[in-house]
């Protein structure tokens, strides 16, 4: 009877932290450089700084470290990170034809004002494995070539502004009154408003926004846009200065930003009530460099615009609560918990069914021998 | 490094502030916006929430998991409650006055300044008939509990029983249906007419429910087939010989059939003792 009321649990979960220490240790070697991680592991982080909702690719790489390189683990550390940090103050609005670019490319039009940049993309590798890497000691790329930065620092016109001029794109609409949602402080309640929408979006988990916009894409769903405009690059951080209440710019992130053009529809102006065709928008824009969720989050966003769902896809509730990796990942790993106490109820009911249908049997067996 | 109780004080004024408006309308499901914790979604971060919010420094905490105080998941809780607040911990029930559990009521009745925290996993007990919770909040809007019933009689019909185990349907003060976090069926009686305060806490699904005390509790049931809780007649515990506690089955050491024991730890201890 050893194994009933088992006692030491604190023992055997200290045991398990050393163990867990010692798996990440054992194979001897020189521990990996936190700034090797942070600068190595790019997209690595940018995936964990866009789901952990924080943006520092510092305590992302501690983080990685951490947990041997689980992102869902690592990116659950950073989110109970920042469950514990005031909120000091909020940043104001910036338009993201501010954005310091270092790739955007339209797949719209063949070509665009400022012409399209390629830049940093993997989109026409060869997906070969480079052996060479294993044997790499020192780095060998040269710098690119210097652009003249005032030429880059102008802001640069989006394509939808150009389908816009010709009253072929929906305008946002929006109430200038109205403060944006925040996810992080306000209960969610269904229907959401788009602002907590695409906040819930952005913090979903890499893969699961890919599978929700892909089934969209499918058929599981209508929408299947043309991408307007992918961007990358930096966002100045403004905030008000508390005193003299100007705005200041305190840093910057590096986000992607997707604008997808979307299936057109009948449009009623609402203040002179002329009607009129135009495109819809579906907009993305995640932390870190990350073109593949920032295209489905765009989708989503469209999807989820939907007045009358017909798909899955389109249903908030469906998409905006299976989303978020902390939420999957953390209900379907409890189920490693004792569930000793519910299945005993389970045991008791199923043993009470099986009994009254015995006995209806054997009543029913027993009339028949009287017959 | 992190504050007391870890979370920032207004995040913990905001929960208390959901809990207040939970124990002003019993069984009502209040969102708030839950935090990430250093501990997994699932695995008790709504009870945590509302411990961490109500702690104070002369609290005596007793956290257990399903009846259990040295349970790995309780003890981890306990570990990170003391290490950001430095408490004292018990695994007495009686002297407890702040309890955090994971899944049962304790066997010995609490009294009216002790509060009892549920770890909740599934706040919605109309999840079960509908999936979408702009439906589920209009039900309850409406008190529309017809499917439930509907639910109940068809159980009957094609199993001759109510299937419902554990996280058995109550409805509270007569007025809002309430999900048991899922507790036993033994320990749904419990919650009616109680000298405590009964909080429960959904982290994950981002709900605050609450029971005050001297609060109606009645589980769902239909005329002809009552609410009966698990059956142990002609059981008792290997340990204490209780014929009167919550059992859990044991398959047997030797191989065949099985042995009872308490899920209750701290009630079998106190038997065994006397």
């Amino acid at each position: 009877m050893g194994y009933v009321g088992v006692k030491g649990g604190k023992d055997a979960i200290l045991n398990a932290e050393e163990l867990v220490e010692y798996y990440r240790c054992r194979k001897g070697g020189t521990p990996l450089k936190v700034s090797q991680i942070e600068d190595q592991m790019r997209l690595l982080i940018d995936k964990i700084i866009s789901e952990g909702s924080l943006y520092s690719p510092r305590v992302s790489a501690i983080a990685l470290k951490q947990t041997e390189g689980d992102p869902m683990e690592a990116s659950y550390l950073v989110r109970a990170f920042r469950s514990t940090v005031p909120r000091t103050c909020f940043s104001i609005p910036v338009k993201s034809e501010e954005m310091f670019l270092i790739r955007r490319i339209s797949s719209s039009f063949q070509n665009i004002p400022w012409g399209q940049v390629i830049g940093p993309s993997r989109d026409y590798a060869q997906r070969l494995i480079r052996f060479e890497l294993e044997d790499e000691t020192e780095f060998s790329v040269d710098p690119p070539k210097k652009h003249d930065e005032s030429e880059l620092d102008e802001p640069v016109e989006k394509v939808v502004d150009y389908l816009r001029k010709q009253g072929l794109m929906q305008n946002p609409q929006k109430d200038p009154e109205q403060k944006p949602y925040d996810i992080t402080r306000q209960p969610i309640t269904f229907p959401l408003d788009r602002s907590a929408r695409l906040q819930r979006l952005t913090r979903g988990e890499d893969g699961a926004v890919l599978a929700f916009g892909y089934a969209s894409l499918r058929g599981w769903g209508s929408v299947h846009p043309t991408i307007a405009e992918v961007r990358v690059g930096y966002l100045p951080v403004k905030i008000l200065h508390p005193y003299w209440k100007t705005p200041v710019t305190v840093g910057k992130v590096m986000v992607t930003e997707v604008e997808s053009i979307c299936s057109f529809s009948k449009t009623t102006d609402p203040t002179t009530g002329e009607e009129s065709y135009m495109f819809t928008l579906g907009y993305g824009l995640v932390f870190g460099h990350n073109e593949r969720k920032a295209i489905a989050m765009s989708i989503l966003d469209r999807a989820l615009c939907a007045e009358h769902p017909t798909s899955p896809i389109e249903d908030q509730e469906f998409v905006l609560y299976h989303i978020d990796n902390m939420e999957s990942q953390g209900f379907i790993s409890h189920l490693k918990l004792p569930h000793y106490v519910s299945f005993q109820s389970a045991l008791d009911r199923i043993r009470s069914i099986a009994a009254k249908r015995n006995e209806t049997a054997t009543d029913a067996s027993e009339e028949k021998e009287h017959v | 490094m992190y504050n007391f109780a870890l979370l920032d004080e207004n995040s913990k004024r905001e929960i208390r502030r959901s809990v207040l408006k939970a124990i002003a309308i019993p069984g009502f499901q209040v969102p708030f916006a839950s935090r990430e914790l250093p501990i997994f979604y699932g695995w008790g971060t709504g009870g945590l929430q509302i411990t961490l919010s109500l702690i104070g420094k002369d609290e005596i905490l007793k956290v257990f998991d399903q009846g259990d105080d040295d349970s790995v998941n309780a003890v981890n809780l306990k570990r990170l409650i003391q290490l950001t607040t430095g408490v004292e911990v018990t695994s007495d029930t009686q002297s407890a006055t702040l309890l955090q559990t994971r899944h049962r009521i304790p066997e010995q009745t609490l009294t009216s300044d002790q509060v009892l925290v549920l770890q909740v996993p599934m706040p919605e007990p109309l999840r079960k008939v509908e999936s979408r919770e702009t439906e589920t909040a209009r039900m309850h809007a409406e008190k529309d509990y017809g499917k439930m019933f509907v639910k109940l009689y068809e159980d009957v019909l094609h199993h001759g029983e109510i299937t419902l185990s554990s996280d058995y349907p109550v409805l509270v003060f007569d007025r809002h249906l309430m999900a048991t976090t899922p507790i036993p069926r033994w320990d749904v009686p419990k919650l009616d007419q109680a000298e405590n305060l009964f909080l429960f806490g959904a982290g994950r699904e981002k709900k605050i429910y609450a029971v005050p005390p001297y609060t109606d509790v009645e589980p769902l049931s239909l005329e002809d087939y009552a609410f009966r809780v698990e059956d142990f007649s002609n059981k008792q515990c290997v340990f204490c010989k209780s014929t009167e506690s919550y059992l859990n089955e044991i398959p047997s050491p030797e191989g065949a059939g099985q042995i009872y024991a308490c899920s209750d730890t701290d009630f079998c201890q106190k038997n065994r003792n006397q």
